[in-house]
């Protein structure tokens, strides 16, 4: 469920002009956003090896303080369902947006006895499991086994024979909306069997501790909580210029409904979600067109892995690319023209080509969704959307103070813009709540992309270590290794595949680790959870792996390491 | 070599198995060797850097990055060169000092072990020497690289490789002439190209010049299969008629001269020949041979040979004859779809003739039927048209039936491969002096030759074949009925 195609732009949106900036990301889970950056240092610095004699590295320092009274009478609420609130509330807990970040915040809270209640204007789920990462699996699902069906060479090599497979459309189509169905129903059950409250409206700020919600022609109702949280989301983000009608040139929450194929798609933004669909439309037959503005490919990942994906998924598959180009205009088709896509180069705006496609994919990010919560009442401004937080998500208002009982996570935040980072957001800060102080180390989020073979990754990439290494002064190594060393991979004949591991030699600490292969996306996770964990590589070294596992390929990168100590 | 070897020893590990452990980024200390060119010259300072072998199982490595530039100064040791073997990427590095004067082999692209991958100089001045030696030596080999091929010499346009093959344009392929007038909406009166990325591979591959194409996809635009039907227009009939015996025929000497070592990709014809080799492989196939004294043939063709007559005739006529006389005419039958039989009407005999930088089949069309006299004449003028470059397609793509001799090489038997599309081929070897004992008990000297037939058994049986081939003997070795 927590999955790739929310993860997208947690940068700048483009001020008028500025487009250089907020285009190119397109996705990218990495990209240059100084903020971005700032945060990661500071979180990974809340972190930092202390006493290494420990062989770990110490939890956040504010761990095990005192609760506090409301957290001692949520504790004696706790066992009897969503419990009553603490004196003078409807509720402890209000969250607008009942997406995978406010689903995980909800259900956290409840767990720890306070009485809940989840806004949501749309249906249960969010993007992520309405029009991201759950349908996007189900077309992935069929995708890769469509590559592995025409892949005659790969059967031939197995000794397989398989005689020309071909798809329905419906059936794929049908396939992710009875995913979305089913996760969707599991999602508001949880929510139900724990006793959420699932209020329906558009949620508004109206003051501290004070929330309004309705629905359009219906009278508001006004609710108090102890604290709110913001949990908003996103929407897909549309460049100025950029005409959308849904059918020939829409955006993602279009797409993953499967409604035609067409035989040439354009896909402006080569970040996670242009990629993943590239990996969709080109198993399905399409030739696909890349437009990306910055000047290269995939600008979002660690250099060596973007240089290996486009050996992989890109070079040998029927797609071709324009790089330092902005789409500036993007016309639907209509009258029995194609859709036409102007483009200009990127730094001198000169006209450069014009693409004549059967259909434009607008993957170029995704932009907060936070108009209308009412934050003006409270004196918030927003940046270029994003509801400005601290470290512990706490919201800021316009002269930078901390708005009391006020939270904003996930993606309407920019903190990490994954389903996975919102509701691990939303944890933290439920557990703020019940007393337990915690900062969400950000650098222990893994990502991923679920392409054939998948990219997966967590931590700084190398350029991001070497910069971090040079400021701070210490030395940093990398480890690597081949899935064409892997015994598993290899009995899959899917030796095609690369893994790289970023770390302190003189602590053992691990910086990053960036997979492209066969189950990346699992397989990433060892790695995070080292990272969250603070599990030292000493340590790692010598750890059991099941023989022959996907698994040695870290294995392999752990042992490889080379140590001070 | 030593260091080869070694490296080889590294690169064959077991994963999983830390006692056997390689270390995680090989570092290949091979590759780069200077190869000693015998020759006491300046030449000498001008090492090759060549394809490692970076495991036992290695035959070809592909460059997956330079790490250095042209130009650059190289010590002893240092990384230079990416290459992706079987296994794994590995670090090469290089054995001497010097330059790195000339990337051969573009990165992305694949080269066998040993060939030579750059050149290294061992001073600055050679630099622009080593530079032209390695223009030279991939403009003369036809490099292995298109991209570098194309760096150095402009891409020769499709037409020159319709000249080069003997066949002319099938009719029912377009033109690439006809294709650049159509009207391309796309390509707003031709100044823009409007291909899809798929054509645009194609086209590359394929060495297809993209404005030369008409596009017949949606709104004029240019998909693979107009870049196919492109490069398919000129080595269609190479495609399209039976190239029989493809391997048996001796390479024309009039090639340009290959580069050893080097490795040449197929022209399109020749990609065509091999498409039509394979797609044989889909035939089950079976083979019967027979000896056939020829004395008596010979004798004919002594008295004849001044009335024009050629062997090659008298040896269509009498398989014609013999084709003609068994039921249904099964061995000049052919499956087309795997279901059924295709009697054809006339028995028409190709006879497979090596030219130049190619095959070619011309055909004696009721051979059956057409006197010896008019049937020499018919292959003399079929040999002539061919050679200019004149045959009409029926005149070599309608056999029903193919024979192919290297007898006149003393080749005394070989076996032939079916051209898809017939039912059956006859290899046919020299005629040799034999010592033949006969069945009275006498010993005696005979001219005998054998030949070998393939056929498609989902239409031929072995009791056909015999039979035919007992009575193709029957004509030959009592031939009074050739001249009839």
């Amino acid at each position: 469920m927590h999955s790739a195609i929310s993860l997208s732009v947690a940068a700048p949106f483009p001020a008028a002009g500025a487009r250089s900036d907020a285009f190119p990301l397109a996705g990218g889970l990495r990209p240059a956003g100084i903020r971005f950056c700032g945060l990661r240092r500071e979180a990974l610095g809340l972190r930092r090896l202390r006493s290494p004699a420990t062989g770990r590295i110490p939890p956040a320092p504010a761990r095990g303080l005192p609760r506090t009274v409301a957290a001692a009478a949520a504790a004696a609420a706790a066992g009897a369902g969503n419990g009553s609130p603490a004196s003078g509330f409807d509720y402890d807990l209000v969250i607008i947006g009942a997406g995978v970040g406010g689903h995980g915040a909800a259900v956290h809270a409840v767990e720890n006895g306070l009485k809940t209640a989840i806004i949501e204007g749309d249906v249960v789920g969010g993007t992520c499991v309405n029009r991201g990462c759950v349908p996007s699996k189900a077309l992935l699902a069929v995708s890769g086994r469509m590559r592995e069906l025409h892949d005659e060479h790969h059967l031939k090599s197995l000794g397989l024979k398989v005689s020309s497979p071909g798809y329905d459309r419906q059936g794929v189509a049908d396939h992710a909306n009875n995913l979305v169905s089913n996760i969707r129903s599991n999602l508001t059950n949880s929510m139900k069997a724990l006793g959420v409250d699932i209020l329906t409206g558009v949620g508004t700020v109206v003051g501290t501790q004070k929330v309004r919600y309705g629905k359009v022609g219906l009278p508001d109702k006004e609710i108090t909580a102890r604290d709110i949280i913001i949990a908003t989301g996103s929407v897909p983000f549309v460049p100025n210029g950029i005409e959308i009608d849904g059918k020939t040139v829409f955006t993602s929450d279009h797409a993953l409904k499967l409604e035609w194929v067409p035989d040439w798609i354009a896909i402006v933004g080569s970040g996670y979600i242009g990629l993943e669909f590239s990996d969709v439309y080109t198993a399905l037959g399409s030739e696909v067109t890349f437009v990306e503005a910055l000047d290269q490919l995939m600008p979002g990942f660690d250099p060596e892995i973007g240089k290996l994906a486009q050996r992989i998924l890109i070079n040998p598959r029927k797609i071709d690319y324009h790089t330092g180009v902005f789409a500036k205009k993007i016309t639907p088709a209509k009258d029995g023209k194609p859709v036409l896509i102007e483009l200009i180069d990127a730094k001198t705006k000169e006209p450069k080509d014009t693409l004549e496609v059967d259909a434009a994919l607008i993957a170029t990010g995704r932009a907060p969704f936070t108009k209308g919560l009412g934050l003006e009442n409270i004196n918030v401004v927003t940046q270029r959307g994003f509801v400005p937080v601290d470290e512990r998500m706490r919201v800021m208002d316009a002269n930078g103070n901390l708005v009391p009982h006020l939270y904003c996570i996930g993606d309407a935040n920019g903190k990490l813009m994954l389903a996975h980072a919102a509701s691990a957001q939303g944890i933290s800060v439920v557990e703020q709540l019940c007393g337990r102080d915690n900062v969400l180390n950000h650098l222990s989020v893994p990502a991923a992309c679920f392409t054939h073979p998948e990219i997966s990754m967590v931590g700084l990439t190398e350029p991001q270590a070497r910069e971090k290494a040079e400021k701070e002064g210490f030395e940093i190594s990398v480890a690597k290794t081949s899935f064409k060393a892997n015994t598993k991979a290899l009995a899959e004949n899917e030796g095609e595949g690369f893994a790289k591991l970023i770390y302190r030699p003189d602590t053992g600490e691990i910086l990053g680790v960036h997979i492209l292969g066969l189950h990346a996306a699992d397989l990433i996770h060892e790695a995070s959870n080292a990272i969250a964990l603070g599990t030292r590589l000493q340590e790692l070294k010598v750890a059991v792996h099941a023989h022959p596992t996907l698994s040695e390929v870290l294995d392999e990168l752990f042992k490889s390491t080379k140590l001070d100590t | 070599m030593a260091t080869l070897s070694q490296l080889q020893l590294r690169s064959s590990f077991l994963p999983s198995f830390p006692s056997l452990r390689r270390s995680s980024e090989p570092s290949a200390a091979a590759g780069v060797m200077g190869r000693g060119r015998g020759r006491g010259r300046v030449e000498a300072k001008i090492r090759e850097i060549f394809m490692p072998a970076l495991s036992s199982t290695m035959t070809e490595g592909k460059i997956v990055s330079w790490t250095r530039a042209e130009g650059d100064k190289l010590s002893k040791g240092d990384s230079v060169v990416v290459v992706e073997s079987d296994k794994a990427d590995m670090d090469v590095e290089t054995f001497y000092d010097g330059y790195l004067a000339a990337i051969i082999v573009d990165e992305g692209s694949v080269a066998p072990v040993g060939s030579a991958i750059a050149l290294l100089a061992e001073s600055e001045d050679e630099i622009p020497l080593a530079k032209s030696k390695a223009a030279a030596s991939s403009s003369s080999s036809s490099s292995s690289d298109p991209s570098t091929a194309e760096t150095l010499a402009p891409t020769p346009p499709p037409a020159t490789e319709a000249l080069a093959s003997p066949p002319p344009p099938s009719p029912a392929a377009p033109s690439p002439v006809s294709a650049s007038s159509s009207t391309h909406p796309a390509a707003e009166g031709g100044r823009r190209v409007v291909a899809t990325p798929f054509a645009k591979k194609l086209a590359k591959d394929l060495k297809v010049e993209l404005g030369s194409v008409a596009g017949t996809g949606p709104m004029g635009r240019i998909v693979a299969k107009d870049v196919e039907a492109a490069a398919a227009a000129a080595p269609t009939t190479a495609a399209a008629a039976p190239s029989p015996a493809a391997p048996t025929k001796p390479a024309p000497s009039a090639l340009p001269a290959v580069e050893l070592g080097s490795v040449v990709p197929f022209t399109t014809m020749q990609g065509a020949v091999s498409r039509n080799m394979v797609e044989s492989l889909a035939v089950p196939t079976f083979r019967v041979g027979y000896t056939i004294t020829t004395d008596a043939l010979d004798a004919l063709y002594k008295t004849i040979k001044s009335k024009g007559v050629t062997m090659t005739a008298l040896l269509a006529k009498a398989t014609a004859m013999a084709l003609a006389q068994h039921p249904h005419r099964v061995v000049n039958s052919s499956c087309r779809d795997g279901k059924s039989f295709t009697y054809n009407s006339s028995i028409n005999i190709a006879v497979a003739v090596a030219m130049d930088g190619g095959l070619i089949t011309p055909v004696l069309q009721d051979a059956d039927k057409v006197d010896i006299y008019s049937l020499s004449r018919k292959w003399k003028e079929l040999v002539d048209k061919a050679r200019a470059k004149q045959l009409q397609p029926h005149e070599y793509n309608t056999g029903t039936f193919t024979l192919s001799n290297l007898g006149m090489f003393g080749v005394d038997r070989f076996d032939a491969i079916l051209p898809p599309g017939t039912g059956a081929i006859m290899a046919v070897g020299a005629s040799q002096p034999t010592v033949v004992a006969t069945k009275d008990g006498r010993i005696g000297m005979k001219n005998q030759m054998q030949v070998n037939v393939t056929a498609d058994h989902r239409v031929i049986y072995g009791a056909d074949l015999a039979a035919f081939l007992q009575t193709l003997a029957k004509i030959i070795e009592d031939p009074k009925d050739l001249t009839l």
